[in-house]
């Protein structure tokens, strides 16, 4: 039985060197998500902001005009966060604690540092920054690099079933109509973009965009009520690679957090991998998009560079995948925009990318260094 | 009154005289590495450093085309390999030489000024 819903998603334009901060494109996001529910913004008794751009929650307090404020927390995991909120929105709810949770997200990269420069402030990529930046490692697509060229070395997984990835990613971007990117792309682009560092290509890493997204949390019997089809959180959990803190101490090189939040959620939402009709992975780069598969369970670890083949990702394949063009091709919202996309996709409003039939399916996140969360939602009944 | 020491004291000294110090538990002998102020396995903050055999085998790489530092730029491309170390560490830092990387290359530690002079590993190909 789901203890919680989403009843309300909402996106600002998404773009790149926008005149609008972070916190405009947070409250605008926030507003639009707030109408979709029906509700209006004092209804509104709990917050859990996003990322290392989120607005203290006091903004939202006196923006908003809420006047009775009962829960505020922040989920530290990076591009894992999006989706830890919607598990702890869920929990604040079931327990009592407040009624109507606002997820808000909203970032300005072009004013400010590249995603190089970002992860030095942050205190989690303390050993990167001390005993790896000086060598020469600086970015994140230099840190998971190596877990990609393992996996290709151990299990001959190549760079065109990358750009499989994102030949399928950016063409559900054109569908959904709301990408950065617009030009379709071929994999003859993906091999022939450049080499950023080995094996990552131009092609295999995600975008830096500016722009808002959020979602609504409530309680599935107030969501009956609300202006929308309500879609239920069946389950959830957050899972942790070992040496969470260092990839280069990590045991296993090809494994991330959500392989130990896998089964937890699938369990929780009582449903199998069968019962997946749409999934919106994390996909900072291509790569991640095959490692998650494989530690969600819907292949063996190894057998990702296969199952990405032949279409199976695309709409109208077995498993259509970041139907909205994911953060390689619609948008880096920190994963935001998955949540977002997968309410739409169950709802059964995705336009142009809408899997046919979708009742039930799956986002991800995958923060910092590997922290994972897999979260299972479900059309719900209104 | 004294400061205490930095836990990573030790392996900056090594590595400003080229050599790689690792943290070995004084309760149970476990090596770690990153420096850390307690032992994984058993808790325990006592400490000694140990100095590495320096030599260890390639478990991945990535070789970067892309300037993310300017200061870097004349470096392109580099090889950053991850190295088991003998301890049974990891290492991170530059491959130097032409060998291409590759899984279980057998390699040594060495050490050169990285950005901000800061002390780097670099690792050169063992002969077979
Ligand atoms: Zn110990």
């Amino acid at each position: 039985m789901s203890r919680a819903s989403v009843v309300g998603v909402g996106e600002t334009e998404y773009t790149k060197r926008s005149p609008r901060t972070a916190l405009q494109h947070q409250l605008e996001a926030s507003l639009t998500a707030i109408a979709d529910a029906g509700l209006t913004p004092g209804d509104v008794d709990g917050v859990i902001p996003i990322g290392i751009t989120g607005a203290p929650v006091e903004e939202y307090v006196a923006d908003f005009g809420i006047t009775d404020l009962r829960f505020s927390a922040v989920v530290p995991h990076g591009g894992a966060s999006a989706v830890g909120a919607l598990q702890l929105a869920g929990a604040a709810i079931a327990a009592g604690l407040c009624s109507t949770v606002l997820v808000p997200f909203g970032r300005n990269t072009s004013s400010g540092a590249k995603a190089g420069q970002r992860i030095h402030t942050m205190p989690q990529f303390h050993f990167v920054s001390e005993y790896e930046r000086p060598a020469g490692n600086i970015a994140p697509a230099q840190l998971y690099a190596p877990m990609a060229r393992r996996h290709m070395e151990l299990y001959g997984t190549t760079s065109e079933q990358f750009g499989e990835i994102a030949v399928s990613t950016r063409e559900h971007a054109l569908l959904n109509g709301r990408g950065l990117m617009t030009r379709p792309i071929t994999l003859a682009d993906h091999q022939a973009s450049r080499m950023i560092t080995d094996p990552f290509r131009l092609l295999d890493c995600s975008l830096e965009s500016d722009g808002g997204a959020a979602f609504v949390v409530t309680s599935p019997e107030r969501a009956r009520d609300l202006a929308q089809t309500p879609v239920d959180l069946l389950g959830s959990a957050m899972g942790h690679p070992d040496s969470p803190s260092s990839i280069t101490q990590r045991p296993d090189l090809t494994r991330v957090g959500v392989a130990k939040a896998a089964a937890l959620a699938f369990e929780a939402a009582g449903v199998t991998h069968a019962d997946i009709d749409v999934a919106e992975i994390y996909d900072c780069f291509t790569y991640i998009v095959l490692c998650q598969l494989e530690d969600l369970g819907f292949c063996a670890k190894g057998e990702g560079g296969p199952f990405v083949e032949g279409g199976r990702l695309r709409l109208g394949g077995e498993l259509p995948t970041n139907t909205h063009g994911g953060l390689l091709s619609q948008s880096h919202m920190l994963a935001v925009n998955h949540v977002v996309e997968l309410v739409r996709q169950l709802r059964g409003t995705a336009g142009a990318a809408q899997v046919a039939g979708a009742e039930t399916g799956l986002v991800t996140g995958y923060g910092d260094m590997g922290d994972g969360g897999v979260a299972i939602l479900r059309k719900g009944t209104s | 009154m004294t400061e205490p020491e930095d836990i990573a004291a030790p392996y900056w000294r090594g590595a400003a005289e080229g050599v790689l110090v690792l943290q070995r538990c004084g309760n149970c002998g476990v090596v770690r590495h990153y420096p850390r102020a307690i032992c994984s396995a058993c808790q325990s903050e006592l400490v000694e450093p140990q100095q590495a055999d320096g030599r260890g085998t390639v478990h991945s790489w990535t070789v970067t085309h892309h300037a993310f530092d300017p200061r870097l730029a004349d470096d392109l491309p580099y090889t950053l390999v991850t190295v088991d170390m003998r301890e049974g560490v990891r290492v991170l830092g530059r491959l130097d030489g032409d060998t291409a990387p590759a899984i279980d290359l057998p390699v040594r530690i060495t050490f050169a000024p990285g950005l901000d002079g800061t002390p780097v590993p670099h690792f050169v190909v063992e002969a077979p």
